[in-house]
């Protein structure tokens, strides 16, 4: 669950269409991904995005957005940072990523994959990221660890700072990274690949030959996969699965809308240094085995939090009109106090309404709580909503 | 010849007498991206010129439009409230925005022309 800093949103960087000039000034400076020119030529339009130059759209969100939950949508997320933490066996990696993180990675199998933060002293959360165990015991000592590309050298920086003797954490820039998202990716990728994988797992595999590293994971709710290849093979991945009938090319602004619509956090935006994985409701993140055990940064504040609930509490927004409420918007309660803050807001193409999420005092959090919100339009009614807003359609395999 | 004229804003200005039919061009709808929502001011609001009159909210962002000229506002396009794609559809044509009646006609003379507004969009 993953994305960008709030530094380098590209809404307000280029999305303004009536007051934007300051993109050409920005693009002299901005990183590429191995996919560049393939994105120019399928008439993307690009904006500067945490560093790097990016697909915002192709032919439209909407449109990308429906195709995504209809079909396939082929993303390109080369701009995050892949890394390989590498240390001596599982056990030795396991223990020393549980000092960063609330997750439980001694008992992660091979082949497996978790979603877990990393946290500071306080608690607060330093990068959401994924943890990949390879599916051979051959490099065993070795996770990938898949972050933000708004965080990524933050993030080594904090990880390095902490290595033990022996370890390593080494940056795969070398690699780019394609996601494969929707009902029609898993036919697709079988004509190619014949990994077989259910939800969260992994494997060293081909494609067409190829050299790659796939996982079914993703960050739109549907199933699909994340596929790694070296920088150098990417541009005829990406033109393989395109010339697919369910294939499209999809860019980020369906891409944050996609994850929006299907509940999850954006770091930047909805997840920051003082925001906690029990304000954020990703207490999922949080082991069973850690709460008994502790033992990782802020766990003082986060065990209390578990035990005696946050103060306030990542929630979905429906919006009543049919007017999208942006981030920063306030949400007041119905008695006319400021309650809270809109964290993500925008337009869901599946829902076919505005759709938001925000964090609100608890006691405000419930679904269904009527609220209002305080944006550029003033206040407009809205109602606390469950999340997700469409439903995952994650693979499980039924074994 | 034609009776259009266009602000650097990137909205166009139909005139008929001393009315004027307002809304953005296609290259706002196709910066814009797709529009999901239209604020209109209401029917009898008097605007100045470069008051934020309207707002488009697409599935990016929200954008003010500002009147491009000053006048009553004697009818706004109600159609949008349904159908806001309109405005990506047609921009010049069913997705117009309102129409006013202009207070000060010579204002129309500081609005770019058809070849103004395309060397302009050139230029950016």
């Amino acid at each position: 669950m993953t994305e960008g800093a709030r530094t380098d949103a590209f809404l307000a960087s280029s999305c303004n269409a009536l007051t934007r000039d300051e993109m050409a000034e920005d693009t002299q400076t901005l990183h590429r991904t191995p996919l560049h020119d393939r994105h120019v030529a399928l008439g993307a339009r690009m904006v500067p995005f945490a560093g790097y130059e990016m697909p915002v759209q192709y032919e439209g969100i909407l449109a990308e957005h429906r195709w995504t939950r209809e079909h396939a949508g082929l993303f390109d997320v080369s701009h995050m940072g892949q890394r390989f933490l590498v240390g001596p066996d599982h056990a030795t990696t396991a223990a020393f990523l549980e000092t960063l993180t609330p997750g439980d990675f001694q008992s992660l199998g091979l082949g497996r994959m978790r979603y877990t933060l990393l946290l500071n002293d306080s608690g607060g959360i330093i990068d959401d990221l994924m943890v990949t165990r390879a599916n051979t015991t051959d490099e065993d000592g070795t996770l990938g660890l898949v972050f933000n590309a708004g965080r990524k050298e933050l993030d080594d920086a904090h990880v390095e700072a902490r290595l033990p003797a022996g370890f390593s954490l080494t940056k795969a820039d070398d690699r780019a990274l394609l996601a494969l998202q929707g009902p029609d990716a898993a036919t697709v990728l079988a004509r190619h690949c014949g990994a077989a994988l259910s939800f969260m797992g992994a494997t060293a595999t081909a494609f067409d030959g190829i050299d790659c590293h796939v996982s079914r994971s993703g960050y739109t709710g549907e199933d699909g996969f994340e596929i790694s290849v070296p920088a150098k093979d990417a541009e005829r991945v990406a033109r393989t699965l395109l010339a697919e009938p369910g294939v499209k090319p999809v860019g980020l602004g369906a891409r944050d809308s996609l994850r929006l619509e299907a509940g999850l956090p954006l770091y930047g935006h909805d997840l920051d240094e003082t925001t906690s994985p029990v304000e954020a409701d990703l207490t999922f993140a949080i082991a069973k085995r850690r709460r008994v055990e502790g033992g990782f940064p802020g766990d003082t504040r986060i065990l209390e939090e578990l035990a005696d609930g946050p103060s306030r509490k990542r929630v979905g927004i429906q919006p009543s009109g049919r007017a999208p409420v942006r981030e920063g918007a306030e949400v007041v309660s119905e008695a006319g106090a400021v309650i809270g803050t809109v964290t993500s807001g925008g337009f869901g193409g599946t829902v076919n309404a505005p759709v938001a999420m925000g964090f609100v005092e608890t006691a405000f959090a419930k679904p269904g709580t009527k609220i209002m919100t305080r944006g550029r339009r003033g206040d407009e009614p809205a109602e606390i909503a469950a999340l997700p807003f469409v439903p995952h359609r994650y693979f499980r395999s039924k074994s | 010849m034609s009776n259009t004229r266009y602000t650097k804003e990137h909205e166009w200005v139909r005139l008929d007498g001393d009315t004027a039919t307002i809304g953005i061009t296609a290259y706002a709808a196709d910066q814009l991206g797709d529009v999901v929502f239209i604020e209109l001011p209401e029917v009898g609001r008097s605007v100045k010129k470069g008051e934020g009159t309207a707002v488009v909210e697409s599935v990016k962002a929200a954008s003010d439009v500002y009147a491009p000229i000053s006048g009553e506002v004697v009818e706004t396009n109600t159609a949008l409230t349904d159908d806001p794609g309109a405005v990506n559809k047609a921009p010049e044509a069913d997705g117009w925005f309102m129409k006013l009646k202009l207070s000060d006609k010579s204002e129309v003379d500081g609005l770019l022309d058809e070849t103004g507004y395309r060397a302009f969009v050139d230029s950016l």
